[in-house]
Formats: structure tokens, C-alpha cells, sequence
């Protein structure tokens, strides 16, 4: 197997106002379907093109935002080995027993320099609504609102994203498709990561809020799913942030919008195939307007100060 | 019930029903004033002060919110509903991301003009 190690971001944690609100719009706008509800109030959904039992978990709490995003890896083995080496770098690991979400085996955690927390973990069942395997149909039943099909990446901002970058490569493997620097000095404004072939796993905007979400996204198929995006957003004044445009960074096809508690959601499709052996593409600072928006060519105030 | 909202840092007025916050009763008529963000009560962006009139209000996120805020009449406007004519001030620093990014130009700026 030529994929080892980290797999994708599979499970991510988002702190909701109001439970009610939050399932209406990760339900019947995104389109996720929901799994289960635990007794703690936690609610579990997943995407129609999930193997796994779930992907997204909403927590009621007081204030909006990222509790962790996990990231799959490829057996207990890599999990057992990736330990000391996350110790060795400098970061403190703990550890969640098996079970604390529904059918999720053990993870570990940590916290970055730019304050978010990172889990990783193997285990974890098949859904009983999952994707055909022999002489599998595209899918079982037409999904709801958008059809988002996966959870797809997330962007992060915080301080220290350089020590991020460095963590991810270093120990975890992970490689950088694009980048965009600061003008001065040789540090990044923003950076892309990726375990996968996928342009981004996870992504950071340098930021001195540590801890701070930008966006939650989530996979379509094509151009055309945006624009019916667009079209169920409109019909239920969900709350738009921008586009539909395209990313010039990654090339995504995209459109932001907000969840009722202001979490910054995206639903993206395309983008190219990235390689670790490929340069890094990167942006000067005066192209990030065309790098974040590529049809507006200028960033908007929103993009840099409103997160959760 | 329609009631009259005044912004006091750009004397901006503006009728805002019931049904609606101040944030959105502000947007959709085209008018500016309140830095407008995620209209959910999450990020931070829309903070007024409540210098005279009654409103209600609906959950707001903690970490952009505190106890404190609210005693002093502090609230976000996209949680805001006027159940009277309203005075406001914004009181939202529109927080840069980094200093240098004043060096980006920005058109569509519906935020910036609220603080400036
Ligand atoms: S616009 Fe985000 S809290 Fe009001
Ligand atoms: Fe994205």
C-alpha cells in the first residue's frame, strides 16, 4: 500500500448554540444524515459516501467553534508508533478511551502551538447506511438539501502556524501543496496541508487568536451541486459569507455560508490532484486576493476577522 | 411593529421590525453601520451598545459575549430584536487578522465602515 499512515481528517467536533437550529441545518441544508443521538445530547452524522459510522459531531455548548478535528490512520500499529514521536517533538499526548463516541476505539490528543486539538485514531465501525460494495449504485437514495458526500477539510487560524507546518510534515507525514507568504521575512500567511491527494487535509491562516475556526468543508461533485447550493441557501436564508466562486488557491469551486450558530461552512468541489513530489505552489502577499477569491480578486474583511 | 433604530457612531437610522434583528433589519435595507459577520450569534463581529430604548435577545456565543458585556447592555446585533425605537453605538473593534493587512485593498467592505 503505497498510502500509509494518516488516511484523511474523519471525525470533527463543533460546538453548537442551539441543537435544534444546528440539526435543521447539517440535516436538511448540508444533507448530512444523522446516526445517532447519545444520551450526553451529542448528535453523530455522516455524509452519504462515508464508510464510516460518522464523520461529524455537533456538542450543544455556550459559546460556538472547534472542540478537535481527528484525523484516521492506517492501523493501531501507526497509532502505537506515532506516540513517542508526537512526545519526542515537544507536545503532550493524552488519551481517550474507546467508546467515548459510538463505535470510535481509542484516540489520542493533543494541542498544537496554534491552539487547536488534533486526535488521531483507527478503529472505527462501519455505518450501517453505507455506500454500496458489490455491484454498488451510486448511491441508495437521492441524498437531502446540498448532498454534501464527505467531510472534506477544515481551515484553522491561530499563532505559530510555521510550528504547525513543521509538525505535520515532520512528524505525521503530511506534505504542503500551497502556501502564501508573508511579505516580509520567510514565514507564511497561510499554509495547506495534506496526507492524502486531496490539495488540502487542513489548512492555517496566522492569526493571534489561538484555537479559532474559519471553516468546515464539506465535499460536492461538480460545479453544478454549487450553484444548487447556492439556489437551497437562498430558499432558506441560510446566512451566505461568499461566492459561489472559485478558490485560486486549490482551485475549488466553492461557496461559503454559516451554520445558525456561525460556524463558517463550505462546500467545495474540484481543485486538483496534488503529489508530494510537486513544487509548492505559492502566493506573494500582494495575490491573495485572487489566491482566496479568484473571481473577486480582493479579500473581504469577513474572510480574515469573522470565525468561531 | 416597526421601531426606529438609530446608530450613534455614523447617526445612521433605519426602521427595524420585531421579526427581525438589528443586524438584518440594517442589511436588507442596504444600510451600514454594524459590522455584519456570520448573523449567528458566533463570531464576535456585530457588538453594539445599547445606550437607550428595550430589546430582546436570543443565545449568544460566550466567548464573544460575556456576563459582563450583558449588564452593561452589550449585545450582539444579529441576536438583537428591538421590542422599542433603539439608540445604538457599535462597539465591535473589527480586529485585523494581521496590521499588514491594511495593505489589501478591499471594495465590498461592508464592515470597515462601521468602525471608521
Ligand atoms: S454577525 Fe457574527 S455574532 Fe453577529
Ligand atoms: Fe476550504
Amino acid at each position: 500500500m503505497a498510502f500509509k499512515g494518516v488516511l484523511r481528517p474523519g471525525l470533527i467536533q463543533i460546538r453548537v448554540l442551539n441543537m435544534d437550529e444546528a440539526i435543521n441545518h447539517y440535516q436538511n441544508i448540508l444533507g448530512l444524515n444523522i446516526v445517532s443521538t447519545e444520551a450526553d445530547g451529542r448528535v453523530y452524522l455522516k455524509g452519504w459516501d462515508e464508510f464510516d459510522h460518522h464523520s461529524v459531531v455537533l456538542r450543544q455548548a455556550e459559546s460556538a467553534g472547534l472542540d478537535y478535528v481527528a484525523f484516521k490512520v492506517d492501523s493501531d500499529d501507526y497509532l502505537r508508533e506515532i506516540e513517542p514521536k508526537i512526545v519526542a517533538w515537544g507536545l503532550e499526548v493524552d488519551h481517550v478511551p474507546a467508546g467515548e463516541q459510538p463505535g470510535v476505539g481509542r484516540r489520542i490528543g493533543f494541542t498544537l502551538p496554534t491552539g487547536h486539538r488534533i486526535e488521531l485514531y483507527h478503529q472505527i465501525d462501519m455505518a450501517e447506511d453505507h455506500p454500496g460494495i458489490n455491484n454498488p449504485d451510486i448511491y441508495q437514495r437521492r441524498p437531502d438539501g446540498m448532498g454534501a458526500s464527505r467531510f472534506d477539510h477544515l481551515l484553522c487560524y491561530g499563532p505559530n502556524i510555521g510550528k504547525a507546518r513543521e509538525f505535520f510534515c515532520d512528524v505525521l507525514d503530511f506534505y504542503q501543496p500551497e502556501k502564501v507568504d508573508l511579505p516580509e521575512g520567510d514565514g507564511s500567511l497561510a499554509i495547506w496541508l495534506t496526507a492524502s491527494n486531496k490539495a488540502h487535509d487542513i489548512a492555517f491562516v496566522e492569526h493571534e487568536e489561538p484555537g479559532k475556526l474559519h471553516h468546515v468543508a464539506f465535499l460536492l461533485q461538480d460545479w453544478n451541486e454549487v450553484g444548487a447550493a447556492a439556489d437551497i441557501i437562498s430558499i432558506n436564508d441560510v446566512s451566505l459569507d461568499i461566492g459561489p466562486t472559485r478558490h485560486g488557491i486549490t482551485r475549488g469551486q466553492t461557496i461559503y455560508f454559516f451554520d445558525p450558530s456561525g460556524n463558517r461552512n463550505e462546500v467545495y468541489a474540484g481543485g486538483y490532484t496534488a503529489y508530494p513530489d510537486h513544487p509548492v505552489r505559492s502566493w506573494d502577499f500582494d495575490h491573495v486576493g485572487k489566491g482566496i477569491f479568484y473571481y473577486e480578486r480582493s479579500l473581504n474583511d469577513r474572510f480574515l476577522t469573522v470565525l468561531t | 411593529m416597526r421601531y426606529r433604530v438609530t446608530i450613534e457612531n455614523c447617526s445612521e437610522t433605519y426602521p427595524c421590525s420585531e421579526q427581525q434583528t438589528l443586524l438584518q433589519g440594517m442589511e436588507q435595507l442596504g444600510k451600514r453601520g454594524i459590522p455584519v459577520g456570520c448573523r449567528g450569534g458566533g463570531c464576535g463581529v456585530c457588538r453594539v451598545q445599547v445606550t437607550s430604548g428595550t430589546f430582546s435577545k436570543a443565545k449568544m456565543s460566550r466567548s464573544v459575549i460575556s456576563e459582563a458585556d450583558e449588564s452593561k447592555r452589550i449585545v450582539l446585533a444579529c441576536r438583537c430584536t428591538p421590542t422599542s425605537d433603539l439608540s445604538i453605538s457599535v462597539v465591535g473593534k473589527m480586529q485585523k487578522a494581521l496590521s499588514a493587512q491594511r495593505l489589501i485593498e478591499t471594495e465590498d467592505d461592508v464592515s470597515v465602515a462601521a468602525v471608521g
